[in-house]
């Protein structure tokens, strides 16, 4: 499943009610809202590091961002905002984002019940020590109506080459809206898919509970992996295909200089012929952990905050051959 | 200029990164500056969807002047409309025939079903829930003050009892 599947998000936007929200808080303000929602979650017995935004670098903050640690917004996040996230990072809360809280779980594979499990079982640790914004009629509230209600968007992050190869990715895309679902790139709205890999979201929040739209999306996203897996098996007949996997690998161990679409791309192919068990030595989690390493920012942090933009396609060149070979 | 990355199209956008105080600077054409993570995806999508939002309330706007202001945090609706962001939870009342509209095109719904705070189920509960816990306390200590007693820490026993004795009022 996780082949097909890579990793299952939800995320959760709650909001102090004693606090105006994040774009009218004062300096001040913004420091009580940290320092309270530190304390509540400090009652919880999953761990969570605090990290002051202000004390880390441009680049630090967009590798996260790659990582989906935190949100691309969260990048120009400074003085007055704060990240908790677990040792694993697969809990992460921004504090003082567009909202005063936004906790998100993440989980391998396609798995929104239990991410979802952990996320309310932190939002009760929440509202037991704080007082949030929340009305009968509306739900949770938040700084843009669009989140209201549940306030949840829960999403799966899905890799479909063969759907993509076969032209269906764009027509299933523009149904499922009447689904009530919403179908992004790999870094969210605006962003354009590379390499195949698209994120599935429920669209809205305000009139139908978390358990009805986790399971809309979990139906929809099942129905859309057994579609690609009936794709795949279609195209990876085809030596073409076979072709494109084998020399896609062939690319990536032996580049001197990889730029990152070219990179996600072939990966991409790679990870088609991983999860069909074409490519006996690689794993798509191997690939999936190569994905996280070859972005921009990620290279940077590696190998120097410094490099200039071609300096860094040669040592993610460097990074892929030493993984590949 | 040609962009840095490409050398091939005119570099547009001007990357500068401050590392701990060591200033870096590029110039890279659009493509480039997108692929590369400075461009749309990290900051151009949020203006987007404001400026969609922006158009969903403008469209809403209804007759009521811009004089209203929410007690709480002084936006007036217009001040909303505007960013496409709510001040503070008070404006949801203040504003709440203006917002409606838009909230039901966004949505399609305007009623919440789904998880509620505790201390908004009924409130019994929560109250019982609160007599176990200071019952829970109290037990507590009262093992701490024979354990203090015990070991003759005088001091501390007192200091317990103050706090058994404002428990139980
Ligand atoms: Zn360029
Ligand atoms: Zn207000």
């Amino acid at each position: 499943m996780s082949e097909v599947a890579v990793s299952t998000r939800i995320r959760l936007a709650r909001n102090l009610k004693q606090y105006p929200f994040v774009s009218r808080l004062s300096k001040e303000d913004r420091k009580k809202v940290v320092e309270e929602v530190r304390e509540a979650l400090s009652h919880s017995d999953i761990r969570l590091n605090f990290i002051d935004m202000a004390t880390l670098t441009k680049v630090q903050k967009l590798s996260l961002a790659e990582r989906h640690i935190i949100s691309p917004e969260f990048v120009e996040a400074g003085e007055g905002s704060a990240l908790l996230v677990s040792d694993d990072n697969t809990v992460a809360v921004m504090l003082n984002e567009e909202d005063h809280i936004r906790l998100q779980v993440i989980k391998e594979g396609l798995a929104l019940k239990e991410a979802y499990e952990t996320a309310s079982f932190l939002d009760d640790v929440l509202s037991e020590h704080l007082e949030l914004a929340f009305t009968e009629r509306l739900g949770y509230l938040t700084q843009c109506p669009t989140n209201l209600g549940t306030a949840m968007r829960a999403s799966v992050m899905l890799h479909l080459p063969a759907l993509e190869e076969s032209g269906a990715l764009n027509r299933i895309s523009t149904n499922l809206s009447k689904l009530g679902l919403i179908m992004r790139g790999l870094y969210g709205e605006g962003s354009k898919s590379y390499g195949a890999f698209a994120q599935l979201s429920n669209q809205v929040s305000l009139g139908i509970s978390e358990q009805a739209a986790i399971e809309n999306l979990d139906n929809v996203t099942k129905q859309l992996i057994s579609q690609e897996i009936r794709a795949r098996d279609k195209i990876l007949s085809d030596i073409a295909v076979e072709d494109k996997i084998s020399r896609s690998l062939g690319i990536l161990k032996s580049a001197y200089v990889i730029d990152h679409s070219e990179a996600m791309r072939l990966l991409s192919n790679v990870r088609l012929g991983a999860a069909a068990k074409k490519l006996s030595t690689l794993s798509t989690e191997s690939i999936d952990k190569l994905i996280a390493d070859v972005q921009p920012a990620s290279i940077l942090l590696k190998y120097g905050e410094q490099l200039s933009p071609r300096e860094r396609d040669i040592k993610r060149a460097e990074l892929l051959r030493e993984r590949l070979n | 200029m040609l962009c840095q990355h490409c050398n091939h199209n005119e570099a547009t956008t001007h990357v500068k990164t401050n590392i701990n105080g060591k200033v870096t600077e590029y110039m890279l054409c659009a493509d480039c500056a997108k692929e590369m993570g400075y461009g749309n995806l990290f900051s151009d999508f949020h203006t987007d969807f404001n400026s969609l939002l922006g158009s969903f309330f403008s469209s809403a706007l209804p007759a009521r002047t811009g004089a209203t202001r929410c007690p709480v945090c002084h936006s007036s609706y217009n001040d909303i409309a505007e960013t496409g962001k709510v001040g503070c939870a008070q404006c949801y009342e203040t504003f709440f025939d203006e917002l409606m509209p838009t909230i039901r095109r966004v949505h399609g719904n305007t009623e919440h079903t789904g998880k509620r705070p505790k201390i908004f189920d009924s409130p019994k509960e929560i109250k019982e829930e609160k007599v176990q816990q200071s019952e829970n306390k109290a037990d507590k200590l009262k093992a701490e003050l024979d354990e203090a007693i015990k070991t003759q820490n005088f001091e501390r026993a007192a200091e317990i009892r103050d706090e058994l004795k404002t428990l139980e009022g």
